[in-house]
């Protein structure tokens, strides 16, 4: 954790705030489309201090980062208020009076490591350029041993061998730390770092942000922090400036933002913030939770797992290949009515296992159960009417819709191809399902590009319920949606569980969503499952190191909260 | 909240409905949305009007015109290159023949082998390129070798060869339009495939194919329609190139024996170039003026269709 929190600067209250930011307003484009998104921020960053601003997409918060150092993109200009630096007014500033400042006085690490490298450039060629461009040093020797000096302080310790490298042969973390060292390269007085980990696994999240933590106090340099976890925020920043449509609602020290939130906006941002909850979602249908678990105990499982194994072949160039095992003898269960949560980092076997259970994937061997009975000995036609019983959700939301149908065509897709009802059937059936997911009628004749993240998640949801499953493969369904949009769609998933009766394999890279979300919890890691149990089990006393560090590396993990 | 530690709190709005359904006032989707881009663009009404102009005088040359363009007595020689007179407005030719009449009636074979050749090139591209994408591994590499072959050969080459090799009394419309299509479908393949593999690695596709829909169903159903919006662009330049290509054919005298045709008409008139520039000016500016509209009626619906390319203007 952050010691910055404990010791913040002193005098920090009497001296004059570094960034100055005063009535900023922000537009995109040009003449009658002008669009006003900032609508007056008023924002101190002390020196020394970090500051935090979190907000949803669409909030601002990046807006207003990139605003403070004139890399709007597109069409966008400030159209009002000032931004001074040290006293000097940025927005006024020539081009060449802000080349100065970038890099020099303010640093800038951006959100993802995979895109912001160019990758026909060696990573010392880039940190070279950085180093040049900002004067620290002339000469080939000195320009190099700078960078190898700048490499080491991110934290990459074999600066010297990774210089001659391109950044595909760097990993998401590698990429980070190398775009932190070009940041801090010229000792800027302030950093910019938007959303630098979001990209990043958590256990990476927390190596990289102690790290960066520890150079920027060292260094006594100002962070502005734009993130959009809660809990993040108040693991990292001494001050939190809640944004919400482009303007400020609440701002304050993190620990009284947290714990005695004021503004109903932030109220619910903090109540909905996975990484703070401590309790499963609960559906109202609580009547019916004796009955459920009677059902539970004598019942098969639903779905069930044993010694799963998925091989690779991985082209060696030429003719020959090696095996790789991207899932290793996974086994588990799920009984009928609850929700089995599959963690994992990137790279963990996770969504294959979800593939292999939607037999979209084959397997290589091991045993697969669906309601009793064994996939592998299944005809064509028993598989087409398994497919009615289980349906999926994807991650992202933009892509899991057909963008040229309509939304009651995609929904009554399902109905179609397994021929039930008629065209008067579906159609009424298709009104039935978006009430179920608390969407209009009127969306049945509207495109999916008219539709939000949550949204579409919500039509994606009613096409999956459509043929009335018994089972749902949820792979990172809520991880591309706001925080209280994924609240909104958790708190559906767990409606529909109570009243249908479903039974969920929920696969996430999010442990925080996990605690809310799931009943049994499976933790893979390099295609094995290296603990499992309920999840109170799992998140009071976790047996594994693996599963011990993922559950650190929780952001908020420290914050206690009072109304929890 | 000037000071570092003061607890700012904004003044409290009406309570803000989460993810709230906000809807435009007419359905949208990405041909919906490009007609309304388009719509409003004079550009693309000018080239529409043309376009729709000659494909008029196509079908229905006497509309225009009521002298016939060739055979007998169509021709009155004691009029070679004789300039405008009443009722002829655009003079006459070498061989004493009308020009405005032959611009009418050389319409048809133009538009009828830019079409005939574009189909056929779209649907070989569209076929060639699917299979390749949708099936990979040794389909795909067969395919995309056997496209990169074609690539290498100037389709208008291959054209002339073709037309050359078969006998006069054999060239019809549909073997010329079989060889400049057959001949200029490897950048429509190429586009196709790329454009199939990005679909197929979309989450809607997956969703299908787990939902029970075969893999060549989801192909058909909901793989190319997504990736149509670019080879409609490509069809609509390629119809501007393979007028040309007709026309070069005729120039060259490997085209259609018999016919009228602006590219025969050229040819003929560029040799008294001197004395009645503008017997060769006419057919010229009908078919640039063909061209242009085909192919900038294709780059404005490839700005409707691209996003990206909307978002910059």
């Amino acid at each position: 954790m952050s010691d910055m929190k404990e010791n913040p600067v002193s005098g920090a209250n009497i001296s004059e705030p570094l960034l100055k930011i005063r009535g900023l307003k922000v537009s995109f484009g040009t003449g009658k489309k002008a669009r006003e998104v900032v609508h007056g921020v008023d924002l101190d960053v002390y020196p020394g201090e970090t500051v935090a601003i979190v907000g949803e997409s669409g909030s601002g918060k990046s807006t207003t980062a990139t605003a403070v150092i004139d890399l709007l993109p597109g069409t966008g200009k400030v159209t009002g208020g000032t931004i001074e630096l040290d006293g000097v007014d940025l927005v006024s500033a020539g081009r060449r009076e802000m080349e100065s400042i970038r890099g020099r006085e303010i640093g800038y690490v951006p959100q993802d490591p995979m895109s912001n490298l160019n990758p026909v450039w060696s990573i010392g060629f880039q940190v070279e350029e950085a180093v040049r461009a900002n004067g620290l040093a002339t000469g080939r020797k000195e320009v190099r041993a700078r960078a190898i000096e700048v490499l080491k302080q991110a934290g990459l310790a074999d600066a010297e061998r990774r210089l001659h490298q391109f950044p595909h042969q760097f990993s998401g973390g590698m990429r980070q730390r190398a775009l932190i060292g070009i940041g801090l390269a010229a000792d800027p007085k302030l950093l910019i770092a938007d959303e630098p980990t979001s990209a990043l696994d958590v256990t990476v999240q927390r190596v990289i942000l102690d790290h960066l933590a520890s150079l920027t106090r060292e260094k006594g340099t100002s962070v502005l922090f734009i993130t959009h976890d809660l809990g993040l925020a108040a693991d990292r920043a001494d001050r939190i400036v809640v944004m919400n449509q482009g303007e400020i609602v609440e701002s304050g020290p993190s620990r009284l933002i947290l714990e005695n939130p004021q503004h109903p906006y932030t109220q619910r941002l903090v109540a909905a913030a996975p990484s703070l909850a401590s309790q499963r979602i609960q559906a109202v249908a609580e009547e019916r939770g004796v009955e459920h678990i009677e059902e539970v105990a004598s019942g098969a499982p639903v779905i069930e797992v044993r010694d799963l194994v998925k091989e690779y072949r991985i082209r060696q160039g030429g003719f020959r290949s090696v095996p790789f095992r991207a899932v290793d003898g996974v086994s588990f269960q799920i009984p009928k009515g609850k929700t089995l949560a599959l963690v994992g980092e990137s790279g963990s076997g996770k969504s294959t296992v979800a593939k292999m259970v939607l037999q979209l994937e084959s397997v290589t061997s091991g045993e697969l159960l669906i309601e009793g009975t064994d996939v592998s000995q299944m005809s064509q036609k028993d598989v087409f009417a398994l497919r009615s019983r289980m349906q999926p959700v994807f991650q992202d939301p933009y892509g899991s819709l057909d963008p040229l149908r309509s939304i009651g065509h995609l929904i009554a897709e399902p109905l179609r191809v397994h021929g039930v009802g008629d065209e008067k059937a579906r159609q009424a059936r298709v009104f039935e399902l978006l009430e179920q997911v608390s969407l209009p009628r009127e969306l049945a004749w509207r495109y999916p590009n008219e539709l939000s993240g949550g949204q579409r998640q919500r039509v994606a949801i009613a096409r999956a319920l459509a043929l009335k499953p018994s089972i749902v493969v949820l792979d990172e369904a809520v991880s591309a949606l706001d925080v209280l949009v994924q609240d909104q769609i958790l708190k559906l998933l767990a409606e529909l569980q109570a009243e249908l009766g479903l039974t969920y394999l929920f696969i996430t890279h999010d442990l925080a969503v996990v605690r809310v979300a799931a009943d049994l919890v499976a933790v893979m890691e390099k295609g094995r499952i290296v603990e499992q149990g309920t999840v109170d089990e799992i998140f009071a006393s976790p047996q594994q190191a693996y599963t011990q560090r993922l559950l650190e590396a929780i952001p908020g993990a420290s914050v206690h909260m009072a109304g929890h | 909240m000037s000071s570092n530690s003061a607890h700012y709190v904004a003044p409290i709005k009406a309570d803000v409905v989460v993810d709230a359904v906000r809807l435009g006032e007419k359905p949208s989707n990405l041909w919906l949305d490009a007609w309304r881009d388009l719509r409003v663009r004079p550009l693309f009404w000018i080239s529409v009007a043309l376009v729709l102009l000659v494909s008029v005088a196509a079908l229905f040359p006497s509309l225009f015109t009521s002298f016939p363009p060739s055979g007998q007595g169509a021709a009155d020689l004691a009029k070679s290159n004789a300039g405008p007179e009443p009722g002829h407005p655009l003079g006459f030719s070498f061989q004493g023949y009308d020009v405005w009449s032959r611009l009418v009636h050389g319409a048809g074979i133009s538009l009828t082998v830019g079409l005939l050749a574009t189909i056929i090139g779209t649907v070989i591209g569209v076929v060639m390129g699917a299979l390749a994408a949708f099936y990979g591994g040794f389909l795909d590499s067969l395919l995309s070798r056997v496209g990169d072959i074609f690539f290498t050969i100037p389709y208008i080459v291959a054209a002339i060869v073709v037309m050359t090799v078969v006998p006069r009394e054999f060239r019809s419309v549909l073997v010329l339009a079989f060889a400049i299509g057959g001949f200029s479908w490897a950048s429509t393949a190429r586009i196709v495939r790329a454009e199939v593999l990005r679909v197929k690695q979309s989450d809607f596709v997956m969703a299908s194919i787990a939902l029970g829909l075969s893999r060549f169903k989801t192909m058909v159903v909901h793989v190319l329609p997504n990736a149509m919006a670019p080879v409609i662009v490509v069809a609509t330049i390629g119809l501007g190139q393979a007028i040309v290509a007709e026309a070069t054919l005729s120039f060259l005298g490997v085209g259609l024996p018999n016919v009228v045709s602006w590219g025969a008409d050229i040819s003929q008139a560029q040799a008294s170039i001197r004395t009645a520039p503008m017997a060769l000016f006419w057919p010229s500016l009908a078919l640039t003026l063909t061209v242009l509209a085909f192919v900038t009626l294709g780059e404005l619906v490839r700005d409707a269709v691209d996003p990206k390319s909307r978002a910059q203007r």
